[in-house]
C-alpha cells in the first residue's frame, strides 16, 4: 500500500527534512520524491510506502496537516488508490 | 502509473473546484420491523437502524481522511414507512417519524429518507394515513425526509393522490411557516420513483433491494465547468467529450469510496448515482456549466438543448466508470440550491415553464422552487400533475418539490441556509385548474408504440 504526499507553498529551509522526518516517525518508507522550486514556490510530490506504518493512517494525515499549518504550506496526504482509480481505466 | 500532472489535477479538483462525495447513503430494509403494535414497531425500527448504521458516520470520516476527499453527507434510506404503518391501522404514523429522528440523532447522520408511500395505482392500507400525517411528521422532526410516488409509466397517474398531495404540500409549508416553510423542502412528489436513490429528499429503500446496502452520490458541477473553461472555442461534440471524460473521473471517485465504505461496514455495495448535484457555494453550479457552454444566462432559449447534452454526456462518462450505476443519475436543477439558478430566477429569465421543459431532459424535476404563499392546493396539484405527465410519457423519473412561501409574494425570498440555499418566490399562472383536479380518478397508463 502506498500513499502520496504533496507539499505546495513558499520555499523555506528544511521542508523535505521535516516531511520525511514525520514519515520516519511513522515507519513509512519514502519511495520516490519529485521536487522543484519555481520563483520561491516549493512543490513536492512524495510517494511513500505505508504497508508497515506503525499507527493509523489517519494519524499520519493529521501530523502532516499540522506540519502544513505550522509552516504555512498546503500538505495533502492521500492514499494512492484515489489517483489510480481516477486516472486509469 | 502515477504522474505529477494527474496528482495535481485531482488535488485541484478537490481544493478549488468543489469536488466532493455528496453522500454515502445506507439503505436499510425495515420489513422485518413490521408489528401490529406501533410502539413495538417503532422500537424495532430504532434498534435496526442503530445496529446497521451506528458506524456509518465514523466510517465516512475515516474514508475522508484516507483519500483526502470530503464526504458532505452521511444518510440513511429506509423501506417506505407506509408499509409498516399498514400493520397498525390505529397507530399514529408520526410515531414512526419520531423513532426515525431518534435513530438519526443516535447515528449522527444528516438525513433519514423513507417516510414515504407508493400510491401510483391506488391507496393500500396505511398509505392514506401516512400521507395525511406528513405535515405533522415534518414539523416535529428535523432530519426526516418524505416522498410519495403518485404515478408511473406502467400504471398511469393517480389523480386522487395528486389532489391530496397538493393539500399536503400546502399544509406542510403552513405548519413550518415560522421556519421559512422548511417542511415542504423535505417533501417530494414523484412519478416513476427509483428504489435506490441516495439523494434527499426523495431517498427510500425499495422492496426489491437487499436487507442493507451502501449507495454513493457524487457531485462535481464545479469540476465540469472548470474543464469547459479551458476550451472556450470547442465545438459541441468536443464539449460533450470533455464532459464525458470529466464525469468518468468524478464517478471513479464515487466507485472507490462506495467500495471502501462497503468493505469497512461489511455491507454490500449498491449503486453510484452519477448526478451532478449543485450547492449554493460559489463554483458549484449546474447553471454555470450551461452558461459556460455559451448561454448568457441559464433559462434563456437554448437552455433545454444544453441541459440535454450535459445530462446525456454525464451518464455516458459515468456508466463506464462504475460497476453499478443507479439512482437518479443525471444533472439536478434545484433552483434554491444553485447559485446560477437563483440569479436567473431573480432576474426573471428562468421561469417555471422553462424549468418544466428542462425537466423533460434532465434527471429529476421541479426541484426546490419557491411559489407565492397564496397558491391554492389545487394549483399545486395541477403543477404536480403536469410534471408527472412528463415523467409518465417519457418513461423517466420526475419529481416536484415546491415550497409555498406562506405569507410571502413575488419579489420576496425564502432563506433555508446550508445546502438548501435560498429561493426567490417565482410567479405562477393565476387561472384555476380546480375543476380538473377535483374530478379525481386516474390518468390511464400511456401506450408504448406509435411514439411521436
Amino acid at each position: 500500500m502506498r500513499a502520496v504526499v504533496t507539499v505546495i507553498g513558499k520555499d523555506t529551509v528544511g521542508i523535505l527534512h521535516k516531511v520525511s522526518g514525520i514519515c520516519a516517525e511513522y515507519n513509512v518508507n519514502v519511495i520516490e520524491v519529485t521536487q522543484s522550486v519555481l520563483q520561491d514556490m516549493f512543490a513536492m510530490i512524495m510517494l511513500v510506502d505505508i504497508s508497515d506504518i506503525n499507527a493509523d493512517f489517519s494519524k499520519l494525515v493529521d501530523s502532516m496537516d499540522s506540519l502544513g499549518q505550522k509552516l504555512g504550506l498546503s500538505i495533502h496526504t492521500m492514499h494512492e488508490d484515489i489517483f489510480n482509480s481516477m486516472h486509469s481505466v | 502509473m502515477l504522474n505529477a500532472y494527474n496528482i495535481l489535477e485531482t488535488i485541484r479538483m478537490i481544493q478549488d473546484e468543489c469536488l466532493d462525495i455528496r453522500t454515502i447513503t445506507m439503505g436499510i430494509s425495515l420489513l422485518d420491523c413490521i408489528d401490529t403494535d406501533i410502539d413495538r414497531a417503532c422500537d424495532k425500527v430504532y434498534n435496526k437502524i442503530v445496529t446497521k448504521a451506528g458506524r456509518l458516520a465514523e466510517v465516512g470520516q475515516q474514508i475522508e481522511k484516507e483519500y483526502g476527499i470530503p464526504i458532505v453527507n452521511k444518510r440513511i434510506s429506509v423501506t417506505p414507512i407506509a408499509m409498516l404503518a399498514a400493520a397498525c391501522p390505529n397507530g399514529d404514523p408520526v410515531k414512526f417519524a419520531k423513532a426515525l429522528q431518534r435513530a438519526a440523532d443516535t447515528c449522527g447522520v444528516n438525513f433519514i429518507g423513507g417516510f414515504s408511500a407508493l400510491v401510483h395505482k391506488g391507496f393500500s392500507a396505511g398509505d392514506e394515513a401516512l400521507i395525511r400525517s406528513i405535515p405533522e411528521a415534518l414539523d416535529v422532526t428535523q432530519n426526516i425526509c418524505s416522498s410519495v410516488n403518485i404515478g408511473s409509466t406502467k400504471s398511469g397517474i393517480n389523480m386522487d393522490a395528486v389532489k391530496l398531495m397538493g393539500q399536503i404540500v400546502r399544509q406542510t409549508a403552513e405548519r413550518t411557516a415560522d421556519r421559512d416553510c422548511i417542511g415542504a423542502a423535505k417533501l417530494v412528489v414523484f412519478c416513476n420513483a427509483v428504489e435506490d436513490n441516495p439523494f434527499m429528499a426523495g431517498a427510500f429503500h425499495g422492496v426489491g433491494e437487499p436487507d442493507c446496502e451502501i449507495h454513493v452520490g457524487v457531485s462535481g458541477p464545479g469540476v465540469v465547468r472548470a474543464a469547459l473553461t479551458k476550451y472556450p472555442d470547442a465545438s459541441i461534440n468536443e464539449i460533450a467529450d470533455i464532459i464525458k471524460k470529466t464525469a468518468f473521473k468524478i464517478t471513479r471517485m464515487g466507485q472507490l469510496v462506495g467500495a471502501r465504505a462497503s468493505e469497512l461496514l461489511g455491507v454490500p455495495f449498491g449503486i453510484v448515482d452519477l448526478s451532478l448535484a449543485p450547492t449554493p457555494a460559489v463554483g458549484d453550479s449546474v447553471a454555470h456549466i450551461l452558461e459556460e457552454m455559451g448561454l448568457e444566462m441559464c433559462g434563456t432559449h437554448g437552455t433545454t438543448a444544453c441541459l440535454a447534452m450535459l445530462n446525456d454526456a454525464v451518464k455516458k462518462g459515468g456508466v463506464m466508470a462504475s460497476s453499478t450505476v443507479g439512482g437518479l443519475s443525471g444533472a439536478f436543477i434545484p433552483v434554491s440550491e444553485d447559485a446560477g439558478m437563483i440569479d436567473a430566477a431573480v432576474d426573471g429569465v428562468l421561469t417555471l415553464e422553462k424549468l418544466e421543459a428542462m425537466t423533460a431532459v434532465c434527471s429529476v424535476g421541479l426541484d426546490m422552487i419557491v411559489v407565492p404563499g397564496d397558491i391554492t392546493a389545487e394549483t399545486i396539484s395541477a403543477i404536480i400533475a403536469d410534471e408527472a405527465a412528463i415523467g409518465m410519457i417519457n418513461t423517466k423519473t420526475t419529481a416536484v418539490r415546491l415550497i409555498p412561501a406562506i405569507g410571502k409574494k413575488e419579489g420576496e425570498t425564502l432563506e433555508f441556509g446550508g445546502l438548501l440555499g435560498s429561493g426567490p418566490v417565482m410567479p405562477i399562472r393565476n387561472k384555476s385548474a380546480a375543476k380538473f383536479i377535483n374530478r379525481g380518478g386516474r390518468i390511464p397508463a400511456p401506450m408504448h408504440s406509435l411514439k411521436n
